[in-house]
């Protein structure tokens, strides 16, 4: 195909068409409406820029910070199945952070700085992250729910204008297939179980069912950023369309279990095909999100200690480094 | 705090014999050791490859997207570079 | 007679793999940098994967119908059989690579050992467990390295380290009937062959580390037998709260 395309190119194909856009924001949008990927040192615009580091280190944020509280489990899984699941789930989401990270420093943002802003308070990461897993079927819930919501979101990223975060993504996506699954295996297996293992799972889709629909963000009318990424093609479809498809196929994964998602307005609406639900209290996502949820100060501290507990390692990582090739430029002289 | 960061290695992973390197990402390490382990950790959890290689990024040269027609475009009419550009009679066999 | 020495040798093993797999596993979230929560998160899925596969065949030698998961969460900390070292508290992080570089350079050179055993489901979980072990050992070993000849304050904490961890390594080298019955079945090496390997690794990385020579060692021991420290009580507590709380639940 390559060659044969080559052969039947002639001067007149290489000609631009007659509108060709001129400046480069032009150029570049224009770039981007024919599904063209741009990378790291191609020309963008200030504003797509900083959309990308803010929105990817979020991302990242969200990963890192997401490792807390199901993390608080590791050493309280139920069975050593459940352990190793567990452990290589939250590693994951530490690898996915890092390849997050990753992305944003291909825009010349530098980890170090991303992370600084996270542990100042400065930066956001998601929400939900800020609610407190009580007990084991908050970690099926969140596998379930929370992972389910960020599938929603992540597939269509993977497809995002920008290379090195739809690649990222790719990955992300690809080894994120089985969190769900890990979950929903969890509240399978408690609604099966005893009366007190059916309360908890019933609890603890009480208590991440509406976290995990705010999840999608604000809706359409009220997201700042929604209409500019879509013609940026960094989002590819609306809070509140990926929000309706995440209820579309989370219901009936509930009924399945036998639980009761906790919204009496819940019902399917057979003229459209999809479920209506109830209002969703803003107020609270605007809390929780300003640092007031039931465990902000908690998942920040613990990042933070983390941190600084660390520094004397990185430090002296650093130094060896640099005395090991002091020696060796020493021994060549 | 850039300072005192370790420094940013790309990775590369070969898939499996008979397949180049592919770049896989990048990573922080403080020295190409540490990023070799690292890289397995981080990039080859599921079996991905069977060779790895971490590049500091520092050390790689790149060509600019500005470069792109100069470098790229004569490219594309040196269509003799090509096995189509040449004309055998369709009875000549294994060429 | 032998089964019941296996049983319990493979207990030790299983018990020695568990405990470490999840002191590494408390780590998950808050290592010094990101880069290395993966790689100890790696560690920990390897050693709990590695007691999986010792103590679902303990549980077979024995016959009385017990798994994997009724060994690790239904017995209490004199039940336990894992040696005191791996027990020992995470501190800091260099604590824990201390802590895990005498363990690995002793169990590196068990499960080469172990290869060759009699015993061939015990020769094919070592073979398994050997190429992990190989990677952990390098892993430790190069951070012993760092941090040993790093800067002043991480040579200070290995030092401390090591100096708070040596007297649990002599009981890896111990023999009772257990391990003496399994050495003459060809199914176990006698652990006391192991020391001079193991001596000369931790040797070698030492003197690379720029920290204190291994002094003579008069160790304390028990955890083979079920006397444990203290630590041990809290981890199993934590561990075994649902088993425990809720008897007889399917998970």
């Amino acid at each position: 195909m390559y060659t044969q395309g080559l052969d039947v190119k002639s001067d007149s194909d290489r000609a631009p068409p007659a509108d060709t856009p001129t400046g480069p924001e032009e150029r570049f949008q224009a770039r981007v409406d024919a599904e063209e990927k741009i990378e790291p040192r191609d020309w963008m615009p200030d504003g797509y820029r900083r959309t990308l580091i803010r929105q990817i280190s979020q991302h990242a944020h969200s990963e890192i910070v997401g490792m807390l509280p199901e993390g608080n489990w590791i050493t309280r899984a139920p069975t050593l199945r459940r352990k190793v699941a567990l452990l290589a789930k939250v590693q994951d989401e530490g690898g996915h952070g890092l390849y997050l990270y990753s992305a944003a420093e291909t825009l010349g943002a530098s980890r170090g700085d991303l992370v600084g802003d996270l542990l100042s308070g400065k930066a956001k990461y998601s929400s939900i992250f800020n609610y407190p897993t009580l007990t084991w079927a908050d970690i099926g819930a969140i596998g379930w729910l929370v992972d389910g919501a960020a599938i929603m979101n992540q597939v269509p990223l993977c497809r995002c204008s920008y290379g090195p975060y739809a690649r990222a993504m790719v990955r992300i996506c690809r080894e994120e297939s089985f969190h769900q699954r890990q979950g929903y295996e969890i509240m399978l297996a408690l609604s099966r179980g005893t009366d007190a293992q059916k309360r908890m799972a019933q609890d603890a889709l009480n208590r991440w069912w509406w976290p995990s629909l705010m999840m999608f963000g604000p809706s359409d009318a009220q997201s700042a950023h929604s209409a500019q990424s879509m013609r940026w093609k960094i989002k590819r479809f609306s809070n509140d369309e990926l929000r309706q498809r995440f209820v579309d196929a989370t219901v009936p994964q509930a009924e399945f279990l036998g639980l009761t998602v906790p919204d009496p307005d819940l019902a399917f609406d057979e003229a459209t095909g999809h479920y209506r639900f109830g209002a969703i209290d803003w107020s609270e996502f605007e809390r929780v999100l300003k640092g007031d949820g039931p465990c902000n100060r908690e998942r920040l501290e613990a990042r933070r200690k983390a941190w600084d507990d660390g520094a004397w390692v990185r430090e002296a990582a650093l130094a060896h480094a640099r005395k090991k090739e002091a020696r060796a430029q020493a021994a060549a002289a | 705090m850039a300072r005192n960061e370790w420094p940013l290695f790309e990775v590369f992973i070969r898939p499996k014999n008979g397949l180049s390197h592919k770049h896989a990402g990048s990573l922080h390490a403080a020295d190409a050791r540490m990023a070799l382990e690292n890289a397995r950790d981080v990039y080859a959890r599921r079996g991905e490859g069977v060779s790895l290689w971490v590049v500091p990024s520092a050390a790689i040269t790149a060509s600019e997207p500005g470069d792109r027609e100069s470098f790229f475009d004569p490219a594309d009419d040196k269509v003799y570079r090509h096995p189509t550009f040449y004309d055998i009679p369709p009875e000549v066999k294994n060429i | 007679m032998t089964d019941n020495a296996l049983f319990d040798y493979l207990l030790r093993l299983g018990d020695t793999s568990l405990v470490l797999g999840h002191r590494l596993s408390e780590w998950c979230g808050h290592a010094p940098e990101l880069e290395e929560d993966v790689a100890l998160t790696n560690i920990a899925l390897d050693l709990v994967g590695h007691a999986r596969l010792l103590l679902s065949y303990a549980g077979e030698v024995e016959g009385q119908g017990r798994d994997e998961d009724a060994l690790a969460f239904l017995r209490d900390v004199y039940d336990y059989r894992n040696h005191l070292l791996v027990e020992q508290p995470n501190r800091d992080f260099g604590h824990t690579i201390a802590r895990q570089f005498l363990h690995d350079a002793w169990a590196l050179e068990l499960y080469e050992k172990l290869m060759v055993s009699a015993d061939h489901r015990l020769a094919g979980i070592a073979a398994k467990a050997v190429k992990e072990k190989r990677y952990h050992l390098r892993h430790s070993g190069e951070w012993v390295v760092r941090l040993g000849d790093g800067t002043e304050d991480s040579r200070a904490r290995m030092a401390d380290a090591f100096d708070r961890l040596w007297r649990f390594t002599a009981e890896m080298f111990e023999a009772d009937a257990v391990e003496q019955a399994l050495a003459a079945a060809g199914v176990a090496p006698d652990p006391a062959s192991l020391r001079p390997a193991w001596e000369a690794r931790v040797d070698a990385v030492l003197a690379e580390a720029t920290l204190p020579a291994r002094p003579a060692i008069i160790g304390t021991s028990g955890g083979r037998i079920g006397r444990h420290g203290e630590h041990l009580g809290y981890l199993l507590a934590e561990m075994q709260f649902l088993q425990r709380a809720y008897p007889g639940a399917t998970w």
